[in-house]
């Protein structure tokens, strides 16, 4: 060891700061934003177009093709997709995209493709997302990609352009929050009610300006699936992004895939990952603190994520709110739920179940709600759709049988995308209409105009499509 | 970008505050793929009415919009610096912006700059006396010329910077263009890469 390294005091960094660090290509000074390199870009359909069009006004070339990656998500529809798309602006905004992925060279994969898929289920797929990089994409739940190590957030359609010009981003340093989940899980409770208790707890915008980073033995048990579930929403904490530090469940999931580092790149790579996880002693700018032994499968009874409770609590009464303004929102949110406080949460009957989205939507998840519903049929008059997050998720499930547990049970087996996530292809809700859904949004009309959403993780979703109302595997025992 | 310096052109005027960004242009032309061609869309509602002033022939190919105090309030959309950048403007005047809109703005090459409310007035009457006057706005100076009007304009140095020297955010970064070349060169190969080696 040097003297000087002996001078100098140790800083003790978090993850987050970690991965900054190593990726600063200019510091900012007085106040200017540093400027941070991005090792991988994610582009798809809705987002892309102007900042293509950015391009191509200066004259400007994509600078690093090897780092960009597109797929066809949110306008695709998840049923004949060998058929013209019927929606105009559907169908522009694909062709313009792969108009534009040829004219630049970027590497897409399209409807039909065995890659094609939700952008942030491709990533993860490909081995393309891993520990101690940076992931920016033209989605807020870019966040996912945090649960391998990464800083990943959402970006706006002039940095997708500027990414796509400079592989960089101009930003400022965020602040970190540490989310620890110690304990142990019981039976039926799953990552995703880790995070909407989360939400609820510091609400929508308790994590404004902050990466979360989720620690504890509870987090250390979760599989990459359930840790992705957990970042993707971090984002509806109003976080900027959400990370796990990388362990061996990252490594495992990681090594053999197909972009995932081989030989002495892999050797060199699980070294350096192994130096990432926050130092003893880091300093979080806040903290918070989740017993995971408390947990219960959690269910949103209102129109934003941080309006959740417990499946087995009843719907709650607006005049309990201390908060004027929590209130007067619960007060809404009831009305456009159509919920009446007081009753059982598990009494309320629904229209649908949407088993799919870049929450739940990968292989385990399938796996999840398939041993669920094995050999039941679905409550009568429910209509039920499992969409897998990409067209190799849903080859897996098939090589598995997954698809024929779940035609045999009555529900639909659809295409990759994100479908009834948003309103944006021809899945939807009509009016009124009730959904128990695994996503990640219940804002009103989010899966259709006038749609009704419940935010639920795959057990709670299958459950709920065996017995018609909110509930969750337990129920079905009785 | 097209470095700014000064900028002579018709001036009109917008008689109405808090223009937000919803009536510069309506949500329903966020949905097109494209970055340039909005000039159609731009305060859309109003240009219905044919007494709009940008309907009027007096202010055909107006590229200063003086308009009244908190311009460009509400959700931050690029759009609507790029509305008013495809129908013509080069310029918009106000005695005070929404803190959003006018970044967007010096992003894009768009002039927002404040004037005080009184030189508002003050041009408003001279456009009123002489409808299609031509106004001189030079950003070296920091004025405002019409008529016999000077005007003091106001805007941040490191705006005013970024237009003179015509670096949109894009052309800033590629100012380190050596840094970032470097920082590649030292990238572990072990980092994803999504196409082949080639
Ligand atoms: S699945 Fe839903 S949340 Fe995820 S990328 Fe698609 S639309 Fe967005």
């Amino acid at each position: 060891m040097t003297t000087d390294a002996i001078e100098t005091p140790v800083r003790l960094r978090t993850l987050a700061e970690k991965v900054w660090d190593d990726h600063l290509v200019v510091k900012g000074e007085n106040g200017e934003p540093d400027l941070i390199y991005i090792d991988l870009h994610l582009v798809h359909e809705v987002t892309s177009p102007q900042a293509f069009d950015g391009l191509r006004a200066e004259g400007r070339p994509l600078r690093r093709l090897d780092l960009t990656i597109a797929t066809e998500d949110h306008n695709t529809p998840t049923w004949d997709i060998d058929k013209p798309i019927a929606d105009l602006t559907s169908r522009t905004q694909i062709q313009t995209l792969r108009n534009n992925a040829a004219e630049f060279g970027v590497r897409l994969h399209s409807l039909g493709d065995a890659e094609q898929g939700i952008v942030h289920v491709v990533g993860p797929q490909l081995g393309l997302t891993m520990p101690g990089i940076t992931v920016v994409c033209g989605d807020s739940h870019t966040s996912t990609h945090g649960a391998f190590g990464a800083m990943a957030f959402g970006i706006g359609t002039s940095e997708v352009e500027h990414v796509m010009a400079t592989q960089t981003l101009p930003l400022k340093p965020f602040k970190t929050m540490a989310i620890n989940v110690d304990g142990t899980l019981r039976s039926g409770v799953t990552a995703k009610d880790i995070i909407l208790a989360v939400i609820a707890k510091i609400g929508t915008g308790g994590g404004q300006g902050y990466v979360l980073e989720f620690r504890g033995s509870a987090i250390r048990a979760l599989s990459m699936e359930g840790r992705m579930t957990i970042c993707n929403m971090s984002i509806e904490a109003g976080a900027r992004a959400g990370m796990v530090a990388p362990d061996e469940t990252t490594f495992a999931y990681l090594e053999g895939r197909q972009h995932a580092p081989k030989g002495q790149d892999w050797e060199d790579a699980v070294a350096y990952w192994r130096t990432l996880p926050s130092d003893e002693g880091a300093v979080f700018d806040a903290e918070v603190f989740i017993d995971a032994d408390e947990l219960e499968p959690f269910v949103t009874w209102g129109t934003n994520p941080g309006q959740g409770s417990s499946l087995s609590a009843s719907v709650p009464n607006p005049a309990d709110i201390a908060d004027p303004n929590e209130r007067a929102a619960a007060e809404r949110a009831l009305e456009y739920m159509a919920l009446t406080p007081g009753t059982p949460l598990k009494e309320v009957p629904v229209d649908a179940v949407f088993m799919g989205s870049c929450t739940n939507s990968r292989i385990e998840d399938l796996r999840a709600f398939a041993s669920v519903i094995q050999g039941k049929k679905k409550a009568d008059g429910v209509r039920v759709m499992v969409v897998p997050g990409s067209a190799r998720v849903r080859l897996e499930a098939e090589a598995e049988g997954l698809d024929k547990v779940i035609t045999d049970f009555g529900a639909e087996w659809r295409f990759a995308g994100c479908s009834m996530c948003l309103g944006m292809n021809p899945d939807q809700l009509a009016p009124g209409e009730r959904c128990a859904s695994t996503s990640n949004r219940n804002f009103e009309g989010r899966q259709g105009k006038g749609g009704r959403t419940h935010l639920v993780s795959p057990l709670v979703a299958a459950a709920t499509a065996i017995r018609g109302t909110l509930s969750s595997p337990s129920d079905l025992e009785v | 970008m097209e470095k700014f310096t000064t900028h002579t052109g018709i001036a009109a005027p917008l008689k109405r505050s808090n223009v937000d960004t919803d009536q510069i242009i309506p949500a329903v032309f966020l949905k097109r793929v494209t970055k340039t061609g909005f000039e159609d869309a731009l305060f859309h509602a109003w240009r219905q009415d044919p007494d709009f002033v940008l309907n009027q022939p007096a202010f055909h190919g107006a590229s200063v919009l003086v308009a009244g105090s908190d311009f460009g309030t509400g959700s931050s959309r690029e759009h609507a610096v790029w509305a008013l950048r495809d129908f013509g403007f080069q310029v918009v005047l106000s005695p005070r912006f929404a803190d959003i809109f006018r970044g967007n703005s010096g992003k894009q090459g768009l002039l927002a700059a404040t004037i005080s409310e009184e030189d508002l007035e003050r041009i408003w009457a001279e456009i009123d006396a002489n409808p299609g006057a031509r106004i001189t706005v030079d950003l070296q100076a920091r004025t405002a010329t019409i008529g016999g009007i000077q005007a003091d304009i106001g805007i941040d140095d490191y705006t005013r910077w970024r237009l003179l020297e015509g670096l949109d955010d894009i052309g800033l970064t590629l100012r380190n263009e050596d840094k970032i070349a470097q920082f590649e060169a030292r990238r572990e190969s072990w980092r994803p890469r999504t196409l082949p080696v080639q």
